[in-house]
């Protein structure tokens, strides 16, 4: 399938973007997102370090703040969200904690989330994924790139306050506007294009959940029946905390619920689920040509991220035991 | 799913990805050794069709994608990301101009003008600069 759309992408003219439609669903978020970040800017501009190690470091209330590591070099001058900072250790490694939870340890120190509490992950491959990605940093470290540690913060930390049935209205919120329901009615290759490789996952999802979606050239986008909406908050009822932490941000990666659904339950890759929610795109990339700094620049961060969501709800969701059986003489 | 690579491929892709973070001590990082347990692991069974075996098939693709993407997109950061903003000696020093000695300057004068290399305008020399 992934051969195929790229075989046939043909000349047209403009289509509609994806990051316009879903505006609306941004900016709630990003009002919760900046009060959280506003909180620890309040922090820096008292402190100007923060630091994943010491002690409640994030509380707005309190003034008077340790420093025990150098000031950045880079923008000090500029107080902003700090996304990368000099590595200030050299080994990182696992421990067993309290109740069966996995602790990281940056030489001697235990890691920290965000919020001041103790990082712990619920397993070991979650464990070992985010050490791995603390353990490739150079010289300095890029927040920005640790897609696994910053999910296991938030789940941790919950810094928006928000309970599983807020998250899961959020979630369902996109599918109102999800984007392989969005169809345009020209350019005509456009329209067989999003037909040929949308129908499909449109179909799975109706067949195995037994709902209603459809598809809507309409700017309005399609009627989506509460019955469909019952079915799907019921499913996502059914994932604990974390899990629903990752199905929401790869939700809100791709823009679409189908599409998150289709890749959590497996019948798609992270490749095809980015190629699909960037249809158009790449659509119009065959045509007009390829930007490196833009398209391949978003298409690698989309990648990404959705894959460590994916990563992150299969290892939240999972529970793996190992039964030895009994060799018989 | 039809298109996941096999399981050498994709244990050896991980096992690459690794190494090309990691460098030359790849073996000694967590990563390599889980990854290689939990391979060998999912192979121990009398089934025929195991769940397990295709579960961690899906999450080997996807951690060898969330591998493959970060790199990549680290890499074209570093190409391409603003490297901050310059200070204003170097902004200056960019479009050709430098920046005065002593504040104020001549009066109904700035203090660029005077040294602007733009070729159609005349170059006024003047005492205080040189």
């Amino acid at each position: 399938m992934y051969l195929g759309i790229l075989s046939n992408l043909r000349s047209v003219k403009h289509g509609r973007s994806r990051s316009c439609r879903d505006a609306m669903h941004c900016s709630e978020m990003c009002v919760e997102i900046q009060s959280y970040f506003s909180k620890w800017n309040l922090v820096r501009l008292h402190s100007r370090v923060g630091h994943a190690l010491s002690p409640p470091i994030a509380c707005p209330r309190s003034l008077a703040l340790k420093l025990p590591l150098p000031l950045l070099s880079v923008n000090s001058k500029y107080y902003s969200i700090i996304t990368e900072r000099k590595k200030f250790y050299e080994d990182v490694s696992i421990s067993h904690g309290e109740g069966g939870m996995f602790e990281i340890n940056l030489d001697q120190r235990k890691l920290k989330t965000p919020g001041g509490k103790l990082f712990t992950a619920p397993n070991e491959a979650l464990a070992i994924a985010v050490a791995n990605e603390w353990d490739t940093q150079k010289d300095t470290l890029k927040f920005y790139s640790m897609h696994m540690t910053t999910l296991c913060n938030t789940a941790l930390d919950n810094p928006t306050f928000r309970s599983k049935d807020q998250i899961i209205t959020a979630a369902l919120k996109y599918l109102e506007t999800d984007t392989i329901c969005y169809r345009v009615e020209e350019p005509p290759s456009l329209v067989e294009l999003q037909n040929n490789e949308w129908d499909p996952v449109l179909n799975w999802i109706e067949d195995g959940y037994n709902v209603v979606i459809g598809s809507s050239t309409n700017i309005l986008g399609p009627e989506i029946p509460q019955a469909t909406m019952n079915t799907f908050r019921q499913h996502l009822g059914s994932y604990n905390f974390w899990s629903l932490t990752g199905l929401e941000y790869v939700i809100t990666q791709l823009k679409s619920v189908v599409l998150a659904f289709a890749l959590i339950d497996k019948h798609i890759t992270v490749e095809q689920a980015v190629l699909l929610s960037r249809l158009e795109e790449e659509f119009q990339i065959g045509h007009w040509g390829n930007v490196e700094w833009a398209h391949d620049v978003d298409l690698y961060e989309l990648r990404a991220r959705t894959a460590a969501g994916a990563l992150f709800v299969h290892f939240s969701s999972e529970s793996s035991t190992v039964k030895r059986r009994l060799m018989q003489d | 799913i039809q298109s996941l690579s096999s399981p050498l491929c994709l244990c050896q892709g991980i096992l690459r990805g690794i190494r090309a973070i990691k460098g030359p001590e790849y073996k000694h990082s967590l990563a390599y050794n889980y990854v290689l347990d939990q391979f060998c692991k999912k192979q121990i069974t009398g089934e025929r069709y195991c769940l397990a075996q295709e579960e961690a098939l899906y999450a080997s693709h996807s951690y060898l994608c969330l591998l493959i993407s970060t790199r990549q997109h680290m890499a074209l950061y570093d190409i391409y990301h603003g490297k901050g903003q310059h200070d204003t000696e170097e902004m200056a020093g960019i479009v050709g101009l430098r920046l005065p000695a002593q504040p104020g300057g001549r009066a109904g004068r700035s203090e660029g003008r005077e040294k602007t290399l733009i070729p159609h305008q005349r170059v006024v020399k003047s005492s205080r600069w040189t």
